[in-house]
């Protein structure tokens, strides 16, 4: 179908898009790489009466080193991201879960910081957000402020972004020498929405993996990290041997939703396939 | 005001257009009813089936999912400016050898996607073709052929490189 008529305006300067949103309300959307955006309205699930396209504020721009963080900025795109060697030495899970994300043409286009604000459940970026303990920087005419992943994502498509305010950018902890990624989702087809996904984080010890992360998606309303079983592991080292006891737990601590054509019992089935390859071949890295 | 056009100058196929748009009007129409470029298609229209895809800046994206109004200042190519390039004519003819169209209407958009891999991963496999081309549908072929055709192309670019 056709999109509804709408006004569209593209302004310069953060400033005017501020004062856009305050003047419009919900009736104004905004516009960064349309993606999911021009999708929705095409199929008219959405109807606003302005876009304001910010993909002329260099602000958003971005992918730089500052500090002890990555700064991802809102309007890098996911091919960027998956291009970039700064992202490949610093943040190397976004380079792994990259390729995943829809197709070239979507990737071409489609953007960090309107993956993270559309909150999808099944989406790539947040997952790693989570994985990686990133920080969202928002910014409204009051000002600029900081939220932490895991504060971020309340519900299916809700964050704690407030009305008025835009997500500028993400950072990104810097990996470390002796830290472990790894990245894998299981679809129908390349590129189709994922039924499970799962993002890995973990820190090569002498006696194991230690501070393993393991965030979902495709299980909940939002991104999941498993905390119950991070928990149970608390300081030990996890070795081959404890592999299947923390697999046991995650079992326990999955609750999926299901969807049009997994079950829950699917789902729960095929994450901790996900969670056993994955730490598997963190813990064997020669057997690869 | 929400049917008010908007001017944009842009070049299409390396010539340069100024024209009035109404905001809601995407580029696939843009190309099609505007400019009677008709070498793209649009098949879905919310971004799945990759018929639409041509290429912005230089690279490809879905015509269905932006807006004409946002290709403002900015360069667009299509099908039908593409077939003057080296890659695209080996595409195009190993596509004719490999018969990997039947009713064509997947064919610009698989062409363009197609176009882009073997200019930025000329040491693709079969695996990382079929990959590729998974945001491309084809009803017809079962995209074997469409897979064989690519492949011909990276293979033959290959060989001419290394003579």
């Amino acid at each position: 179908m056709k999109a509804p008529a709408f006004d569209y305006i593209k302004p310069r300067h953060l400033d005017a898009v501020f004062k856009l949103q305050a003047d419009y309300g919900d009736e104004a959307r905004l516009l960064a790489g349309g993606q999911t955006l021009l999708a929705t309205l095409n199929m008219r699930l959405s109807e606003p009466a302005l876009l304001i396209d910010i993909t002329g504020i260099a602000a958003l721009k971005g992918i730089s080193l500052q500090g002890s963080f990555l700064r991802i900025g809102a309007l890098a795109t996911h091919s960027e991201i998956e291009a970039s060697a700064l992202v490949a030495q610093h943040a190397p899970l976004l380079s792994l879960a990259a390729p995943h994300i829809a197709h070239r043409a979507i990737r071409n286009l489609g953007t960090w910081g309107g993956s993270i604000a559309y909150a999808d459940p099944a989406a790539e970026w947040p997952a790693c957000l989570m994985a990686l303990d990133g920080i969202v920087v928002v910014q409204s005419a009051k000002g600029e402020r900081r939220i932490a992943a895991q504060d971020f994502f309340l519900d299916l498509y809700s964050t704690a972004l407030a009305e008025g305010e835009l997500i500028t950018a993400c950072e990104l902890p810097i990996a470390a020498p002796d830290q472990l990624f790894a990245f894998d989702e299981l679809a129908r087809r390349h590129g189709d929405y994922a039924i499970v996904g799962l993002a890995l984080a973990a820190t090569r010890a002498q006696a194991g993996l230690v501070g393993v992360k393991l965030a979902f998606l495709g299980l909940g309303k939002t991104p999941l990290r498993a905390t119950a079983s991070e928990t149970w592991l608390g300081q030990r080292p996890l070795t081959v041997d404890l592999l299947e006891p923390l697999l046991e737990v995650l079992r326990s601590e999955l609750d999926p939703l299901a969807d049009l054509t997994n079950s829950a019992a699917t789902k729960r089935h095929l994450a901790l396939v996900l969670a056993r390859r994955g730490l598997t071949a963190m813990l064997n890295p020669g057997n690869r | 005001m929400m049917n008010d056009k908007h001017l944009i100058h842009l070049t299409v196929n390396g010539q340069a257009r100024h024209c009035e748009v109404a905001p809601r009007q995407h580029l696939v129409d843009f190309l099609r009813e505007d400019l009677g470029l008709t070498g793209s298609h649009l098949g879905c229209e919310h971004g799945v089936c990759g018929a639409c895809t041509v290429r912005l800046d230089g690279q490809v994206v879905r015509g269905c999912l932006v807006l004409a109004v946002q290709a403002d200042g900015r360069s667009v190519e299509t099908v039908e400016g593409l077939t003057a390039s080296a890659s695209m004519k080996d595409l195009q003819d190993a596509f004719v050898a490999r018969n990997a169209l039947q009713c064509g209407f997947c064919t610009p958009g698989m062409l363009m996607a197609a176009a882009e891999l073997i200019e930025t991963q000329p040491d693709a496999d079969r695996e990382q073709v079929r990959q590729w081309i998974s945001g491309n549908y084809c009803r017809c072929t079962g995209y074997q052929a469409i897979v064989d055709a690519i492949c011909d192309v990276l293979a033959s670019r290959k060989a001419g490189a290394a003579q």
